[in-house]
């Protein structure tokens, strides 16, 4: 597997985040702040092999999102996203 | 929010693979698709998180199944797949994730596609199509190593046997069956035009596996003109155990 293969996607970040947001995160809507694009979290492209998690567009590899545990709290970066949409109306989880 | 789950059955799947049942506390339900965080944490403190699809169907008994592949170099998979018992206790996180999911409702034609065991949350979609009766028409194009990697091989062909349950294509890449009619090798264009629904049915497409594998079916579908707002994708690598 190639280093440039070396990336996951925003499921995998969904339980750790599940720690700040109370919504689901995998299905917001994300506008990247560097080429506009937007995209569902899920389709970011998650960087694991680092203290933390880093999440970058799946188009143009900008940084979206940063998170990190640093002795007992969690630092978010959202710099990357100009905005971050989510569905108001909690959806039933009993499909 | 960290749940208590008990280990209520061990079933192997393939050598390296084992399905595990778990009773969950408090449990509040899943749709196909979604995963658990398990936490394993050992007695000096120590402790380690992965991510696993459920495989099982959603139900109301507080019971779920997760199907994990044994890793050789795993920190978490050799224990579970290995020293794992019933009636041991994990700890875990979820169900996860709201957009790599089949829900009931959707009757649109549906195109699953997974790299080993990427199966794993297809699994669940495909039960849940099942035991919820719906006739949305279901298609799993499955690349596996070779014929002993297949998870759930009995129950997959017994639902591919009832009806338009589901069509299941499966692609070898390293060793096929006797007298296979196509050589071993990664899903191609061919494939892709014979395995899986033709872009004017507008399926929509669920593609699960090891990065390469989910970045290579995603430009095969697209080129075969599936249209990309209608593919969903769950990736998992060398950086992290599962699924």
């Amino acid at each position: 597997m190639s280093a440039s293969m070396n990336y996951l996607d925003g499921n995998a970040a969904a339980g750790e985040l599940s720690k700040i947001f109370a919504v689901d995160i995998t299905s917001a809507e994300g506008q990247c702040a560097n080429c506009g694009s937007k995209r569902h979290f899920a389709e970011a492209h998650l960087y694991v092999q680092c203290p933390g998690l880093v999440a970058r567009c799946a188009l143009c590899g900008h940084v979206l999102l940063r998170c990190s545990n640093i002795r007992g709290r969690v630092f978010l970066d959202l710099r990357g996203m100009t905005y971050l949409s989510v569905e108001s109306a909690p959806q039933e989880a009993s499909n | 929010m960290w749940r208590s789950a008990k280990v209520v059955e061990l079933r192997d799947e393939t050598a390296t693979a084992r399905t595990i049942g778990l009773a969950v506390r408090d449990w509040p339900g899943h749709i196909a698709g979604q995963h658990v965080d398990v936490r394993l944490t050992a007695p000096d403190g120590y402790s380690a998180v992965r991510s696993y699809s459920i495989a099982s169907a959603p139900n109301s008994d507080g019971r779920i199944e997760i199907t994990v592949e044994r890793l050789p170099n795993g920190e978490v998979s050799p224990y579970l797949t290995k020293e794992l018992m019933v009636g041991d206790d994990l700890e875990l996180r979820g169900p996860i994730g709201g957009w790599f999911v089949w829900r009931r409702d959707q009757t649109e034609p549906i195109q699953l596609v997974a790299g080993g065991s990427g199966v794993v949350p297809l699994m669940a979609m495909i039960r849940s199509h099942a035991s919820a009766g719906s006739s949305a028409p279901f298609r799993l194009l499955y690349s596996v190593r070779e014929p002993g990697a297949v998870f759930y091989r009995d129950e997959l062909q017994a639902l591919s046997g009832q009806g338009n349950s589901v069509v299941i294509t499966y692609a070898y890449t390293r060793m096929t069956p006797k007298d296979w009619p196509r050589p071993a090798g990664r899903i191609d264009v061919e494939l892709i035009a014979t395995g899986t629904w033709p872009s004017n049915l507008q399926p929509t497409s669920y593609v699960c596996g090891p990065t390469s594998f989910v970045e290579h079916a995603t430009d095969l579908l697209i080129a075969a003109g599936q249209d990309r707002e209608r593919i969903r994708t769950e990736r998992f690598g060398a950086t992290g155990e599962r699924k």
